[in-house]
């Protein structure tokens, strides 16, 4: 059964975000598990403007596609160079070295607490 | 055909050992399978490194007995097996009155008189069906085993190490040594009889293993132990499907349909016309060779990192040239990202004019069009 990292909060898009400002976004292990294995990712460019609930980027596995979208409003300040070069972190690391990028957060998209992402996708929270 | 609208999904005799491996399942023809036990891509490096392990008991065993069966087969499908040899197996298609791909299958030829016809899993029943009505008025039995039949496939370098390891004799260690590509044999394996075959469907060497339903679950734990020590991998239809890819081989549904003729699917060379028989299809099969395709499957090598996917469009790309605005010129059938090569491989049936290796296309990969390269297919080949 795929873990949702406790203290983190959820889109129902599966993104992750942290508490830190600027904000860290990641993919969950729901995500992760149902991709199977990452080969490859696309990220928005640092000082892109992203917008709540739309696409930013892309996220590929052997046997799909997938779109990634922002769980909030704000600036790109950071991206994560090591998961484009090694998209398996996803697999691995999805609430670690996997973290996708940092957002100066201006407005937040529906989130949810660990415990309702969890309760939704049939997961358990650690 | 409304039988399986309502049907529960339907499980082989080892679903209960994928279970015990953590499989994760997925529907294929009505079939829950395993998709994977572990990691897609750690399964697919084992069959293409050590050896894996595939239940492939969803594929239907239909057997053709009788003093007619060699001139039987060779109306009701494209091949000539009055040709093939006791103890071979043959590559075949069954197609309809209009030349159109209902199925492709292997056939093995167990006796002068007696042939087994493996069809694919979803197709099976229909292939039983048409085989049963085109063999009237022949001397000949057509027996759908599929359901009391079990396939297991033990695919990749270190495969037959593995299967020396479990036959039960020196004479079968050395047939097992011996036996040819797209041959068979029989042995027997802990008291289970055993049709082994050097077929199989990953671009390596390897055995597929048709057994009696009930005595599966032995023969996968026979197979799982003797191979620990030669890094044997249960394998499920994820990695199976990348293995077949890279293998440049087609995949009914995605290559091939009943839209499809064998020319169409560059397997014109298996389709006989010097055979005597009127064979079923073969006035629109003449007339389609004639004719010539419009459309071929070719080989794409992407040369960005992103892959083409099924149902993908291709284009011809912006021309410097000619200011012609670029065109639709076909269509990817299968693609994803080619594990043992890194960059991304597709099938594609394409324009005839630009089917030449080395050609530029573009794909559309979701409103972003980047640059494809036909290339000669297979995309691996073991050895090379």
């Amino acid at each position: 059964m795929s873990q949702v990292h406790a203290g983190f909060r959820y889109s129902e898009e599966h993104e992750w975000i942290d508490e830190q400002s600027p904000a860290t976004v990641g993919v969950s292990q729901v995500a992760a598990d149902a991709l199977g294995d990452v080969v490859y990712i696309e990220l928005p460019e640092v000082g892109k403007q992203l917008t709540a609930g739309e696409v930013c980027g892309e996220i590929e596995s052997t046997k799909s596609v997938s779109d990634l979208y922002s769980p909030v409003t704000g600036e790109v300040v950071e991206i994560n160079d090591a998961v484009v070069a090694d998209p398996a972190l996803v697999n691995s690391d999805p609430y670690g070295a996997a973290w996708l990028f940092r957002v100066a957060v201006t407005a937040e998209g529906p989130l949810l607490s660990a415990e309702e992402y969890a309760a939704a996708n049939d997961a358990t929270v650690a | 055909m409304t039988e399986n609208i309502t049907a529960q999904p339907k499980h082989t005799s080892l679903h209960g050992e994928h279970e015990k491996l953590g499989a994760s399942f997925t529907d294929f023809g009505g079939w829950d399978m395993p998709l994977k036990y572990g990691s897609e891509l750690a399964e697919h490096r084992a069959v293409r490194e050590t050896a894996g392990l595939f239940d492939l008991s969803h594929m239907g065993e239909v057997w053709v007995s009788g003093d007619d069966a060699a001139a039987f087969l060779n109306t009701a499908l494209v091949g000539n097996f009055a040709v093939t040899a006791v103890g071979k197996a043959k590559y075949s298609l069954i197609v309809n009155a209009e030349g159109g791909i209902v199925d492709d299958l292997i056939v093995y030829r167990i006796a002068e008189t007696r042939y087994l016809v493996v069809p694919n899993a979803g197709n099976a029943p229909t292939v039983a069906r048409l085989l049963t009505e085109r063999a009237e008025g022949f001397a000949v039995e057509v027996t759908d085993a599929s359901a009391d039949t079990a396939l297991i496939a033990v695919q990749g370098p270190n495969s037959e190490a593995i299967v020396r390891a479990v036959v039960a004799t020196d004479d079968e260690r050395a047939a097992v040594a011996g036996l040819a590509y797209y041959a068979w044999t029989a042995v027997t394996v802990a008291g289970i009889d055993v049709l082994l075959a050097r077929t199989g469907y990953t671009g390596e060497d390897g055995f597929e293993l048709y057994i009696p339903a009930d005595r599966a679950p032995e023969l996968w734990q026979l197979l799982l132990t003797a191979g620990e020590s030669h890094g044997l991998t249960p394998c499920g239809l994820a990695s199976r499907d990348s293995l077949r890819l890279e293998a440049g081989m087609p995949l009914y549904g995605n290559e091939l349909n009943v839209d499809t003729t064998p020319f169409e699917a560059n397997l014109g060379g298996v389709v006989s016309f010097k055979k005597t028989e009127n064979f079923v299809g073969r006035a629109a099969l003449e007339a389609a060779k004639e004719a010539g395709s419009r459309r071929v499957l070719v080989g794409l090598k992407g040369l960005g990192r992103r892959a083409g996917r099924g149902g993908y469009a291709v284009f011809t790309p912006l021309s410097e040239v000619t200011d012609e605005a670029p065109r639709e010129i076909g269509v990817i059938t299968s693609g994803q990202p080619s594990p043992t090569l890194g960059h991304p491989i597709a099938l594609a049936k394409l324009d005839v004019s630009f089917a030449e290796p080395g050609t530029t296309v573009e794909v559309d990969l979701r409103g972003k069009r980047e640059p494809f390269e036909v290339v000669a297919l297979p995309f691996y080949k073991r050895g090379a």
